[in-house]
């Protein structure tokens, strides 16, 4: 196959090549999903912000 | 090569790296900017970062020249990259780490771990083996970019480190994580494209895909023969099952390396750096084509050049090396590519170097910084930000102190060291803070440190590779591995440390208390 008979080495091809088309096709079918909607995760990185202003203001 | 040409494209490149590094330091503000890349990045720059913090300058030049000696079994490391590296990496262990993260309020991920556990002592267990063993990795990348730099223009050795230290130094200190993702992106993008380009040349030269192959197997009768008794069948073909290069390459390379990478906190505080699953959805895709043309392209290049000096000299890659593996692909370059290629090459080489070494020296930093020296004295208010910059100029004269006073011999092993103590010390925690709600703080703690331990055996007495550089085993036992059977000198230290640390971690977990429903809710709260 393209000038490589052993098997050990087409195998390795192989796979690499269906990892990177599953790479794709996950990205590309979950592209714009995902997005973080819950309020108490926005809500989090406010306490995050604010507890890391409260600590400059104490040093 | 130019030598006035070559200086004016790296002092444009570093230009744009220093506006890179400046727009890192004008975003941040914060710890969580500092630490965290403020949890907003870019699909494409985390991504991006990832795989060009994952391949360093010995990824394209070390492997792409074993490949030149030893042929393409290398490209199972390619697909364990793809596979294990992005895939499982992103989707199974990233996102649900992202997520964790953020429930937990964790900066770096001994502060993820020790905040799964509830255990400040897992910080700073983490954090020490985290800063102490990763100093030696990141000598390796140092002190093999200082050559490169000693080498292409011809300046002292010392000036070449202290030059190239101080750079990276200072986009990493002032610009925080943003600092080093942003020169991250574009070195991983200057790699990508001079990677491209020299799979799509090779070919062309070579007489297109399948002409090429089939010239590299009918060249089979000529491997020579110290290489055919390790296992050499031939550059297209496995290596002979259970010969010693066949040990090396599925149980150093390809389990080492290809699993191993897992464990490696400065990729794993990446996951954390998105703000949402979408990103980390889109980096699948990109990240996925970087690491198969970084390395499956270099992998396949490397083997090729055999054809290519064979056509032109009528000798093999590594005897038109002159017998040193790392010098077939520059020579490669050299003698068959353009000369406006040569510099983009050397400009992805810079670039490979620079975004291993930024993203070593910020972990290292923060390790230090905020997981341990915080840790330890508790009472004191210390600013993240600024511990953690002080503690990234400490990392990085540690590093440099090693580069200049260990062996050349220690120094080579740095980076199978780093791996196999942090898949042995790592992997088995990270994988059941993640998904195993039984596991214990007091399992957590005990298979790090076993481990560890197991991980330090196996390198100081067990594989050659290792414990004959260090000489620890010599000086004990008088001989410089216990192993004394095939294959056990040969086989990967994780192979041996890693089921001891998952064996630990299931036993004490089943007899020590569980961890509260209160703080797994906190845990697990949005992951399904």
């Amino acid at each position: 196959m393209l000038g490589i008979n052993d098997p050990g080495i087409i195998l390795g091809y192989l796979l690499s090549v269906v990892g990177l088309i599953a790479c794709v096709v996950y990205g590309a079918l979950n592209w714009n999903k995902g997005m973080e909607t819950s309020t108490d995760e926005i809500q989090r990185d406010l306490d995050w912000e604010e507890k890391d202003e409260h600590l400059k203001e104490e040093i | 090569m130019n030598t006035f040409t070559l200086g004016l494209v790296v002092v444009i490149y570093l230009l744009v790296i220093a506006y890179l590094g400046y727009r890192g330091y004008s975003q941040t503000k914060s710890a969580k900017d500092y630490l965290l890349a403020g949890r907003d990045i870019h699909p494409f720059v985390m991504a991006m970062s990832y795989g060009a913090t994952f391949i360093s300058t010995s990824a394209i030049i070390g492997f792409g020249g074993i490949a030149g000696v030893y042929g393409m079994g290398l490209i199972w490391l390619t697909a364990l990259n793809i596979i294990v590296g992005v895939f499982i990496a992103f989707i199974f262990f990233g996102r649900v780490t992202r997520k964790m993260g953020h429930n937990l309020d964790a900066h770096t991920f001994p502060e993820f771990l020790g905040n799964r556990f509830q255990s400040k002592k897992i910080q700073i267990i983490s954090g020490a083996v985290i800063f102490v063993s990763m100093p030696l990795y990141a000598a390796v990348v140092l002190i093999g970019g200082a050559r490169f730099i000693e080498s292409i223009f011809e300046i002292d050795f010392s000036l070449a480190l202290t030059f190239f230290s101080i750079i990276i130094a200072a986009y990493v200190i002032a610009g925080g994580l943003k600092g080093v993702m942003y020169t991250d992106a574009l070195q991983g993008s200057i790699m990508f494209l001079s990677l491209f380009f020299l799979l799509i040349v090779t070919y062309q030269k070579l007489g297109g895909v399948s002409g090429a192959h089939q010239a590299l197997t009918n060249m089979v009768d000529l491997v020579p023969e110290n290489l055919k008794s390790a296992g050499h069948e031939g550059w297209t073909v496995f290596p002979k099952m259970n010969s010693a290069w066949w040990w090396a390459l599925t149980t150093n390379i390809i389990l080492g390396v290809g699993v191993g990478v897992l464990a490696q906190p400065q990729l794993i505080v990446r996951f954390m750096t998105v703000k949402s699953n979408r990103e980390l959805n889109r980096a699948v895709l990109i990240g996925g084509i970087f690491i198969f043309v970084a390395t499956g392209f270099i992998f396949t290049v490397g083997a090729l050049t055999n054809v290519y000096f064979h056509n032109e000299s009528g000798q093999l890659a590594i005897q038109f090396a002159k017998g040193n593996v790392d010098l077939i692909i520059p020579e490669y370059i050299n003698s068959a590519m353009p000369e406006w290629f040569v510099y983009l090459f050397m400009l992805a080489l810079l670039s490979a170097g620079m975004s291993t070494l930024s993203s070593q020296f910020h972990a290292m930093g923060t390790s230090l910084g905020r997981d341990f020296i915080e840790n330890v004295f508790p009472k004191k208010k210390f600013n993240s930000m600024m511990l953690s910059k002080i503690s990234i100029i400490v990392a990085i004269i540690i590093s440099i102190i090693i580069g200049y006073k260990l062996p050349g011999s220690i120094i080579a092993r740095g980076t199978a060291i780093f791996f196999g103590i942090c898949a042995a010390s790592f992997l088995p925690v990270y994988f059941a803070a993640l998904y195993w709600k039984r596991v214990t703080k007091t399992a957590a703690i005990w298979s790090i440190i076993t481990g560890l331990l197991a991980s330090a055996f196996a390198l100081a007495f067990m594989h050659a590779k290792e414990s004959e550089p260090l000489g620890i085993c010599q000086a004990l036992f008088g001989k410089p591995t216990l192993a004394t059977e095939f294959p056990w000198m040969i086989i990967d230290p994780m192979v041996i440390a890693m089921p001891v640390s998952i064996v630990v971690l299931i036993a004490v977990s089943l007899f020590t208390q569980k961890t509260s429903d209160e703080h797994l809710a906190t845990c697990y709260h949005g992951i399904k």
